[in-house]
């Protein structure tokens, strides 16, 4: 299933590195890829392709990766955005 | 390709992360008249069965649903049908309350609704031999429900039924005193009942409903007013109505989403998306800070009803367009004890019972967990369900009244229930009397369908 995976928080050095290093080894295959840093805030915005991973799982474990880091790493099925945004 | 821009992304992140958007319930509603045996003993039976077969999943397939949108499901639910018409030849209607809550309890739901009676026109001595068994069952059980529908815009209302209801809370509250009264606040008293609401106490399903359903309640005041809080305060009044729609249907499209999921795994079929409001008492998902929002100081102040119009018909319109179908109660609720900024209100003197009444008039659903003096007497609370449901009649909408007199409590008091029924200020009664009113007994005959005014 595809999901998205939004990072934001505090720009600092590495962020990209350590959630494509953690989705990468947990099989999930990223599609597309969005970044900005607007006034030392950093957002990141991915489309990934969960493989055989259930959401839940990489959800977990991703929260706790952002909390490591000290950003917001949020994982979303992309079901949900196409509800809430497309009729 | 990401077929979502950044802002569309960010916002529904935003809404599930920090503004508490989620389902407030997903509602099983299973028919039991299959289950009606020779003796109470075996329609016990034979509901439990039903129950533990048809929703025995509910429970994980709601969880599996919440984790995979990683949208928080926060009650799961069953409704049956109105147990009065089950019993109606064997009696024995505790049994079978016990055997629901059994159920319930098995299968891990919050609540199961449906210890029902509907006597708005009239009451069979079934009906009134179910309606005697109401405190008892609910004081014996943890889980059930129940709701008794005492008048409707077709046939007036059943005024010796009100009668009767003010006693059957009285003893309720006495009943489960030592938790102060907890027993008021799983039982409510209806005008115009709703066959497909997945809210409780009232919920249970109606006779013209199909087997098994899939209901579902959504939530989201604390999407809507952070919503109203970015669109700021120089903003007018469609602009506000416009960003309530807008928000609206985007709650309601989670709704319609979960429903959808959750009827297919559950083999069941989908019945409706009810867009009701619902608050929770915890901090930031209060339909009184939208109100405020509005621009109120507080909620009760003069205007209120007002804001809350404005609020209840954009919610309606955002949300009809969101979903296949819509039903149940739809509209804000506005409980007092389980919302935050009303519980502020009534506490510095700002929201009376009075204007809660006026609310009622142009929101879903009715005068809803307000604790009142313990020592306030059984026809004084028949009164305000009959003024509740003439307002029910005449505006041919649903209203209702789910009302807890607070053994030994005063005004002032205040009584915990926590969870999600939260905390009840003890609110003033006016002490001028209606026994007279409402010992006539009798029915409140129809009203006219036309020279509205």
């Amino acid at each position: 299933m595809k999901a998205v995976v939004t990072v934001v928080g505090k720009d600092k050095s590495g962020i990209i590195a350590r959630v494509t290093e953690y989705l990468a080894k947990k099989g999930a295959n990223v599609e597309d890829i969005s970044q900005t840093v607007l006034q030392n805030y950093f957002a990141m915005i991915m489309l990934v392709e969960t493989g055989s991973m259930q959401i839940g799982e990489l959800r977990k474990g991703a929260e706790e990766l952002g909390k490591s880091i000290g950003v917001d790493i949020s994982i979303q099925h992309e079901d949900v955005f196409s509800a809430m945004h497309r009729i | 390709m990401i077929n979502f821009n950044k802002n569309e992304i960010l916002e529904t992140v935003r809404m599930l992360d920090n503004e508490n958007l989620d389902v407030r319930t997903v509602t099983m509603a299973l028919s039991l008249f299959d289950c009606v045996g020779r003796t109470a003993d075996e329609t016990a039976e034979l509901a439990y069965n039903k129950i533990r077969s048809r929703a025995g999943k509910l429970v994980a397939v709601g969880e599996e649903i919440a984790e995979q949108y990683g949208v928080p499901i926060v009650n799961k639910r069953v409704s049956v049908t109105p147990v009065s018409l089950l019993g109606a030849k064997t009696g024995g209607y505790v049994k079978i309350a016990e055997a629901l809550d059994k159920a319930a309890n098995e299968i891990g739901i919050d609540f199961i609704g449906g210890y029902t009676a509907l006597v708005h026109k009239g009451m069979s001595p079934f009906e009134l031999e179910f309606i005697n068994s109401i405190p008892e069952a609910i004081a014996k059980t943890q889980k059930v429900c129940s709701s008794v529908n005492v008048g409707s815009t077709r046939s007036g209302i059943n005024m010796d039924a009100v009668r009767l209801m003010g006693e059957k809370i009285k003893e309720l509250s006495a009943l489960t005193a030592s938790a102060d009264g907890l027993g008021c606040a799983k039982f409510v008293v209806f005008c115009n009942a709703v066959e497909d609401n997945p809210f409780m106490a009232g919920a249970f399903t109606g006779v013209g409903e199909g087997d098994a359903i899939i209901n579902v309640g959504v939530s989201g005041p604390g999407a809507v007013s952070c919503a109203l809080k970015k669109l700021g305060k120089g903003a007018d009044l469609l602009a506000v109505a416009e960003e309530i729609k807008r928000t609206a249907f985007k709650i309601t499209r989670v709704g319609q989403l979960v429903a959808a999921e959750a009827a297919k795994r559950l083999g069941a079929t989908f019945g409706i998306v009810d867009l009701s409001l619902a608050p929770t008492p915890k901090v930031g998902d209060s339909v009184a800070q939208i109100l405020e929002e509005m621009g109120l100081e507080s909620v009760g102040a003069p205007g209120t009803t007002a804001c809350l119009a404005i609020l209840n018909d954009a919610v309606k319109k955002g949300g009809v367009m969101a979903s296949s179908s819509v039903g149940g109660l739809s509209g804000a609720f506005i409980p007092v004890s389980e919302d935050e900024g009303m519980i502020r209100a009534v506490r510095k003197g700002a929201l009376t019972i009075e204007k809660l009444e006026a609310m009622t008039c142009v929101c879903s659903v009715g005068l809803d967990m307000l604790a009142v003096p313990g020592d306030t007497s059984a026809e004084t609370i028949s009164a305000i369900i009959a003024d509740e449901c003439a307002i029910g009649m005449i505006n041919n909408k649903t209203t209702a009244v789910r009302i807890i007199p607070a053994p030994g409590k005063k005004v002032g008091d205040e009584v915990e229930f926590g969870g999600l029924l939260g905390t009840a200020p003890v609110m003033p009664v006016n002490s001028f009397s209606a026994n007279e009113f409402i010992r006539r007994g009798g029915r409140v005959p129809a009203p006219i369908h036309s020279l509205k005014n």
